[in-house]
């Protein structure tokens, strides 16, 4: 969402208690304040006096989640897919989802924007919290909860448009009103791609290749100027060039942004996670930081996954 | 096809002999599989036969009319009156009909059949859209006489009602009708081509907090561009070749005019008209309808082309 997000300035979100955005943010996310945080995301909820649960010890005890989600259940008709999780995840962290398919990853991945919903015949159950928010209160409506928790999916699913149109689409039926030009150089830099497509930006972007069509996808999302990313398998379809690429993207944009991967690939969840959380058959694990979790992971499970053993 | 290729044998006396035999044996190419491929092409090219037989017939019988009958004349005169004493062959007076009534259809049609694709692709319920599209179907199925008595004896008399002197032969009763007609066509194939979206490209619209109208106006139905817009010019060609509701409803009076209320002649009437009446072979009358049909094939055929274009055109975009 931010202007300000080279890599030298991430010094706001640890240090400054201010909360004062920059204005260009705040013209530009008319809705109040919890909508315009990403990089004082942190002081930002310091000061809204801590919502539900106090934080979890895994991580940063000083740090109310971005996310909290308590005793979640989800159905796909009969398949209980996911058997009450908990877990906190935290503003401005990259939290890895890993474990074997059909775990439930994806699922919880997915019930944390409601895109679960718009699958027919599914049931969920339990509480999801952004800043303290319920996202499934009944007067919550499932499409600001996207304008505010993006997602990126798995494959490049860019529109058959521009480019440009590419980025500009949903800010524009977000009723943004500010300078698209100035967006869709801001997002597209966020996303690593700018340099690469600044000169035929009104050419198809199915034109571009798979990596490229990936980070024009992040692009997109980030144009939204969402608070939370959510990215399924984001470099899954991939060759390693590109995943890389889209990697280092994400580090990047964990200074403005929380994001959530979920992933196959535990060496790309070393690679760019702060906290990895294990799922295994529709439960949690274990949810501990990265590097804890892959070298002295608390659950023989855990260690049997990370190590290769089974999964 | 391989059925005789040498099954794994261990047996080391039998190998060598069985194989060569095998591979020797024609099966591939073996009488029985050309005589399947020359009976399935020739099927195949029954209908492209009929097609160019049919052209071959039209322009050919049409000769004679065009030596009698000149091109200025027929593309350049307003009047078409072959069974007066003083004869006028001017196209324009049956194809303004024509294409009056393949307006009126088309204003009627394309909006409510796209609407209904939408609905059915996109916001039907599993069930509604189990009932729907079947009814929709049998409506595609009811005979086009069947249309033109409902034009004629229910529509018209409403319209009657709505605009005061409105004779019973009419262009907009006729178009409405071809209008309701055509509606499952446009339908039908419009839901085609909103069904071949990818689902991703909705999921993408959602993630970026679209509203369902949004995802489908704004990304699917763009998406869906050339089989909606195929599917508008295939039924529009139908509505252009549509004989028995324009027959029965929309009057026998060749007239150049544009406006719905008047009694007019589409081309197609006048073919029935002149094919199932009394007229003797070999006068300029019978032949006229040669040249008639003629311009409606090339018209139609022209609507064709442009719709495969189209999809072909835009089936690359995802």
């Amino acid at each position: 969402m931010l202007p300000t997000n080279e890599s030298a300035d991430d010094a706001p979100a640890d240090n400054l208690p201010a909360d004062k955005a920059p204005p260009e943010h705040v013209s530009t996310s008319s809705d109040s304040s919890p909508r315009a945080p990403s990089p004082n995301g942190r002081a930002n909820a310091a000061e809204d006096s801590a919502p539900t649960s106090p934080p979890e010890a895994p991580t940063d005890p000083a740090m109310d989640p971005k996310l909290n989600i308590q005793d979640l259940h989800f159905w796909y008709g009969d398949n209980h897919a996911l058997q009450g999780i908990h877990m906190d995840i935290q503003p401005n962290k990259v939290t890895a989802l890993i474990g074997p398919s059909g775990c439930g990853k994806s699922t919880l991945l997915r019930c944390l924007n409601r895109m679960n919903e718009l699958i027919e015949g599914t049931t969920m159950e339990g509480t999801v919290l952004v800043d303290g928010q319920d996202i499934y209160a009944s007067n919550t409506d499932p499409v600001m909860v996207r304008r505010r928790v993006g997602m990126v999916f798995q494959k490049p699913n860019p529109f058959p448009k521009t480019i440009y149109k590419n980025v500009t689409w949903g800010a524009e039926i977000n009723g943004y009103d500010g300078d698209l030009d100035a967006l869709v150089e801001r997002s597209l830099r966020q996303a690593a791609l700018w340099s690469e497509v600044k000169d035929r930006l009104h050419t198809s972007a199915l034109d571009l290749s798979g990596g490229q069509q990936q980070r024009l996808c992040i692009a997109r999302t980030l144009a939204v100027e969402p608070d939370v990313v959510l990215m399924d398998e984001p470099a899954s379809a991939l060759d390693p060039i590109a995943t890389s690429k889209v990697e280092e993207t994400i580090t990047e944009l964990k200074q403005d942004y929380t994001i959530v991967i979920v992933t196959h690939n535990m060496q790309q969840a070393s690679r760019i996670s702060d906290e990895t959380a294990f799922l295994y058959m529709g439960r949690l694990v274990e949810m501990n930081p990265t590097d804890q979790l892959f070298t002295r992971p608390e659950k023989d499970r855990t260690e049997a996954y990370v190590t290769g053993r089974f999964g | 096809m391989s059925a005789p290729s040498s099954p794994p044998t261990t047996d080391e006396a039998t190998r060598p002999a069985r194989s060569a035999n095998d591979l020797r044996k024609q099966v591939y190419n073996s009488p029985k599989e050309r005589a399947i491929k020359y009976l399935l092409g020739a099927c195949a090219l029954v209908s492209v036969l009929t097609t160019l037989g049919i052209a071959a017939v039209l322009i050919v019988e049409s000769i004679p009319f065009f030596q009698s009958v000149s091109f200025a004349e027929f593309f350049g005169e307003t009047r078409w009156t072959p069974q007066f004493t003083e004869k006028y062959f001017g196209i324009w007076a049956l194809l303004s009909g024509t294409l009056l009534v393949t307006v009126i259809s088309a204003v009627v049609a394309l909006p409510v059949g796209l609407a209904s694709a939408i609905f059915i692709s996109e916001y039907a319920s599993t069930w509604v859209r189990k009932v729907l599209k079947p009814g929709l179907e049998l409506l595609a199925g009811v005979p086009t006489v069947v249309y033109g008595y409902f034009a004629l004896t229910f529509v018209t008399p409403l319209l009657q009602t709505l605009i005061p002197g409105l004779g019973v032969y009419n262009a907009l009763s006729g178009g409405i009708v071809v209008g309701i007609m055509i509606i499952p066509m446009v339908a039908s194939l419009s839901e085609d081509a909103l069904r071949a979206v990818p689902d991703s490209l909705g999921g993408a619209a959602y993630a970026l907090g679209a509203t369902k109208y949004e995802a489908v106006v704004r990304v699917k139905v763009p998406a869906a561009f050339g089989g909606i817009m195929a599917s508008f010019i295939l039924a529009v060609s139908r509505a252009i070749g549509e004989t028995m509701i324009v027959t029965l409803a929309a009057g026998a009076t060749p007239k150049m005019t544009l406006d719905p209320r008047e009694s007019i002649q589409a081309m197609t009437a006048f073919i029935v008209q002149v094919s199932k009446g009394d007229t003797p072979q070999g006068t300029i009358e019978y032949q006229s309808i040669f040249a008639v049909g003629l311009v409606l094939f090339l018209i139609t055929l022209a609507m064709n082309v442009l719709a495969n274009r189209i999809t072909r055109r835009y089936q690359e975009q995802y």
